[in-house]
């Protein structure tokens, strides 16, 4: 996984509640046993005219100059929630966005984030409101900061937001950990904690598959 | 002081103190299908790792299969043969049980585990499916993951967890006839809000979760997630147990004792406190329903698609504008009388044989209204066994219903089946977000009497109120 530490870019305001991870990506856009190839299909359902096709809806903000380039979205509250889909994170990254901004998110989807290197930054509704003001008056020019070494998102207008992450999350991303070679470093207390809870608790272990 | 339900699992459950509020997490059952689990099977093949285990792994097929009678492979979804045949081989390879297409063991995963007695109270259980927490009716502590954290818990048995804040929710009263659990968990979403519970594990817990049938409680843990919920969870309790001994999977004989003795110090103290509590008054509580695109935009079937104007908050206000725009209702339409054109029975909320009786004995003697295009798809082989033989397949399929074989079906559209554009369903699924069940479909919430009984009258209908046959 790419390491994040901090980043200036266009960010895309989006600010609909309940985004669902249904409509990041939907179900018919995930085709083949992978986790990649999904970019096409980010926002299909409103990106396109119609479901199927691939012409543009020219009203839909990742369709419009300059927002094709944005690296951040800013989201409204519960942004991904829904379906566990990693798809939708996977379809998010492979498009380009390494950083949401929200009031709140699905915990699945903010989990999912974490795990392929896009930050879900927490920050409340009146300043995602306002950002996204900020940022739509020139999009191109009105950049906007994620950095994750400060834990502080940058505004255009020179404010500064402190964001709170859980500490494994932000080393995940920082150093772009892969997290069961880190688990497995403890992989003694792992089967300490089996032999000792098989006595505790010996109908969970279960002979060989049937 | 005294510890929930939750902080006693979390206890046992323990492997290590990871700091800042996060555990090492000892994962007993780790659950798989086709749509997440063959991308995560093939990642952990893909990176020179193992199955830890695998004794302990299930799999099924379920979002992807066909529904329709003579199945095979192939399905209608673009794709869909190499998420089943994939899945086939990683399974094989890895060791991990697998019921498959053909097993009397198949059907959705939140189905299958409790009736294989593979979810039991006190367990934790993950599956790369939002709607794990279904299990959490049971009392075990089950939630959704990805499917990149799915392949940590079959390499390690083990999740990095950062504990959720706890809230507690009782439901006090007694429910009136024909209003059930999904009512109960319709109504909390709407009072409360889709992102009501996010960032709690809540225990479900009164008067009417004491007296609510263990598949009832699965469908009212089903929809935690649709609160925004990190989990949810109802203490295992006599008619748990009952529901579980003799299960294939649940505990020998000779292992039962030990199991419930330990299942009775589950229950949260008396003492115990929580960081939220709420109290729901269930007594006057009418079937539900929803009208917009989001669980938490639905009402009493005998209410009014409300004004968005009357929304206070901008954004609430916006999103109830567009969800109306899609769903092709106006404000103070009685939602009872809208006209339908189709009707969905299935689901891992509502598909489990008290809900095909419940559904049913609406329908006995009656029929599907003209026009209506009504499917039922019985949530495993096993439930569509149990129908059978006690006559179910027929009271639906003189009702004009389609009788179906089990799997996830079309509760989402994956590019093969739909209801069509703009078709209004009345569906006892979970989630009626924009396209869901298919191109611009418009779905409505409700539960599976409530379903019944609008297919027989065409439009939404106040199953407490249909005329006697």
């Amino acid at each position: 996984m790419e390491k994040f530490t901090t980043l200036t870019a266009i960010a895309a305001p989006l600010l609909r509640i309940n985004i669902d991870t249904d409509a990041i990506i939907p179900s018919r856009e995930m085709k083949r046993v992978s986790k990649t190839g999904l970019a096409e299909g980010l926002f299909a359902g409103w990106r396109y005219k119609t479901p199927g096709s691939r012409e543009e809806n020219p009203d839909f903000i990742l369709n419009q100059a300059p927002y094709r380039q944005a690296r951040i979205l800013l989201a409204g509250i519960n942004f991904g929630c829904g379906s566990s889909r990693e798809h939708a994170v996977w379809a998010l990254h492979e498009w380009g966005i390494l950083a949401v901004v929200a009031p709140s998110f699905g915990s699945i989807f903010q989990g999912n984030c974490v795990r392929n290197g896009i930050v879900p930054v927490v920050l409340d509704n009146a300043i995602v409101e306002s950002l996204a003001r900020q940022v739509e008056s020139d999009p191109a020019k009105r950049l906007l900061t994620v950095d994750l070494v400060e834990c502080v998102v940058g505004a255009p207008d020179g404010s500064r937001h402190t964001f709170a992450i859980p500490r494994a999350d932000r080393e995940m991303l920082l150093e772009g950990l892969d997290s069961i070679a880190v688990t497995l470093k403890r992989d003694a207390e792992i089967l300490a904690f089996r032999e000792q809870d098989k006595t505790r608790r010996p109908w969970i272990y279960l002979p060989t598959a049937a | 002081m005294g510890r929930t339900i939750i902080d006693k699992l979390w206890d046992d459950h323990t492997v290590a103190d990871l700091g800042d509020g996060a555990s090492l997490l000892y994962i007993d059952r780790v659950f798989l299908h086709e749509r997440t689990g063959s991308v995560a099977l093939k990642g952990l093949e893909a990176a020179g790792r193992h199955v830890r285990n695998p004794e302990q792994v299930f799999c099924t097929m379920d979002h992807i299969v066909d529904t329709t009678p003579g199945r095979t492979d192939d399905t209608r979804m673009p794709g869909g043969r190499e998420f089943i045949t994939s899945t086939r081989a990683s399974a094989r390879a890895a060791g991990i049980n697998l019921f498959d297409l053909g097993d009397d063991r198949q059907g959705i995963v939140h189905v299958v585990s409790p009736e294989q007695g593979i979810a039991l109270p006190g367990v934790t259980l993950v599956c790369p499916d939002s709607h794990t927490c279904t299990l959490g009716g049971l009392g075990a502590l089950a939630w959704g993951i990805g499917s990149t954290e799915g392949e940590h818990a079959l390499a390690t048995k083990t999740l990095a967890v950062r504990k959720p804040r706890l809230m507690r929710i009782r439901f006090e009263g007694k429910l009136a006839p024909r209003v059930y659990a999904k009512d109960l968990i319709l109504h909390l979403i709407n009072r409360f809000g889709a992102s009501g519970g996010t960032g709690y594990a809540i225990e479900f817990a009164g008067s009417v979760i004491r007296s609510l049938p263990v598949e009832a409680r699965l469908t009212l843990c089903n929809m935690a997630v649709e609160f925004g919920a990190w989990t949810g969870i109802i203490a295992p309790d006599e008619l748990t147990f009952e529901y579980v001994r003799g299960r294939p999977f649940a505990p020998t004989p000779a292992q039962w004792d030990q199991a419930v003795a330990y299942w009775r110090t589950l229950p949260s103290d008396h003492d115990a406190t929580f960081d939220k509590e709420h109290e729901v008054d269930c007594s006057g509580l009418a079937p539900q329903v929803t009208w917009g695109t989001s669980p938490q935009q639905g009402g009493s079937i005998d209410g009014q698609v409300p004004d968005p104007a009357s929304e206070n908050d901008a954004n609430r206000r916006q999103s109830a504008e567009r969800a109306l725009q899609y769903m092709g209702l106006e404000p103070g339409t009685v939602l009872n009388g809208v006209p339908i054109g189709a009707a969905f029975i299935g689901s891992c909320t509502n598909s489990r044989i008290s809900d095909l009786r419940e559904a049913a004995s609406v329908l006995r003697g009656r029929h599907v209204a003209v026009g209506v295009k009504a499917i039922c798809v019985p949530g495993s082989t096993q439930v569509k066994k149990a129908a059978e033989a006690e006559g179910l397949d027929q009271v639906f399929r003189d009702a004009g219903f389609e009788w179906r074989e089990s799997g996830c079906s079309m509760c989402f559209y994956a590019g093969g089946e739909s209801f069509g554009l703009e078709q209004r369903v009345v569906t006892s699924t979970n989630r009626n977000f924009e396209n869901r069940q298919g191109p611009r479909t418009r779905s409505h919430l409700a539960s599976p009497a409530t379903v019944a009984a609008s297919a027989v009258a065409g439009s939404l209908a106040d199953v407490r109120k249909l005329a006697t046959v």
